[in-house]
């Protein structure tokens, strides 16, 4: 794997069981290049309630990984409400999901702790009312 | 223990993967959250649950869990059961509800791993 490779996917906003098909294929393809499970779980984890997140909050996005020999760069862009407070929004078990969502398994505000926990790097970039960025790296 | 000595624990029956029961599995973890199960990243594991659709496929995915078992009969769609055919996983089901299913596969001798370790 000498060269960089992108993965790009557009997370549709619409339907809820569909969300995690990116994630899932991330997963095929970084086993197909021979990267370490290790590695591979963590990007999935963090890759997938990334994802999960731009359908329950954020109305879908756009998501580019990068792939090269040394690092996995998740990039997660989304046209959403933005996160007004990123401090609390990170705390373990704050969420603003409605109850639909919690029955459906997913609104126990772990997610960004877990992206956190799982990731090298994480960094979000957000503007209220215009959406938000977030960047995660895992190294190999 | 193995798949086939948790189904037996649990008098529970396969959904999915019967050819694949004597798998080892170490430690467990009990949820309807899926990011609580999320958080937990072990090998060889099992995943029980309540909760019946397709994120919990997509969350054992993740985590390359070995085995589902669904807790008070339940039993998903033939779409979800699909799915984990797809990915290779054991799901099974059991009558037992989730506390006792997790205390009779503790008791058993099944641990949660170090506590707080992931990864
Ligand atoms: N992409 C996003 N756009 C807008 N808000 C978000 C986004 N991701 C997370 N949030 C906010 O941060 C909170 C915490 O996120 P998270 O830890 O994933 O928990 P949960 O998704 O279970 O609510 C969410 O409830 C939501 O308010
Ligand atoms: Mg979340």
């Amino acid at each position: 794997m000498a060269e960089a490779i992108r993965l790009t996917y557009e997370i549709s906003p619409d339907d809820f069981t569909r969300a995690g098909e990116a994630s899932s294929d991330v997963k095929k393809k970084l086993r197909s290049l021979g990267v370490s499970p290790d590695a591979i779980r963590k990007v999935a984890i963090a890759m997938y309630e990334g994802e999960i997140n731009m359908v329950i909050h954020a109305e879908g996005g756009i998501i580019t990984v990068d792939i090269s020999p040394d690092k996995i760069v998740m990039i997660l862009a989304d046209k959403g409400p933005g996160i007004p407070d990123i401090e609390q929004a990170m705390q373990a078990g704050w969420s603003t999901a409605p109850n639909e969502i919690r029955s459906l398994g997913f609104g126990a505000g772990m997610g960004l702790p877990n992206m956190k926990k799982y990731t090298d790097e994480m960094t979000i970039d957000t503007v209220i009312g215009k959406g938000t960025t977030i960047t995660m790296v895992v190294k190999i | 223990m193995t798949v086939r000595d948790a189904m037996g624990i649990l008098d529970a029956t396969v959904l999915v993967g019967e050819d694949n029961l004597d798998q080892e599995v170490r430690s467990a973890c009990g949820s309807d959250m899926m990011s609580d199960v999320l958080a937990f990243s072990k090998d060889h594991s099992i995943l029980l649950t309540g909760l019946c659709n397709p994120q919990v496929i997509r969350t054992a995915e993740m985590l390359d869990i070995v085995c589902i078992i669904f807790v008070r009969g339940k039993r998903p769609d033939d779409a979800v059961l699909d799915m984990a055919r797809d990915r290779d996983l054991v799901v099974l089901s059991t009558q037992h509800r989730m506390f006792s299913s997790c205390g009779l596969l503790y008791k058993a001798g099944l641990g949660a791993g170090a506590f707080g370790g992931a990864l």
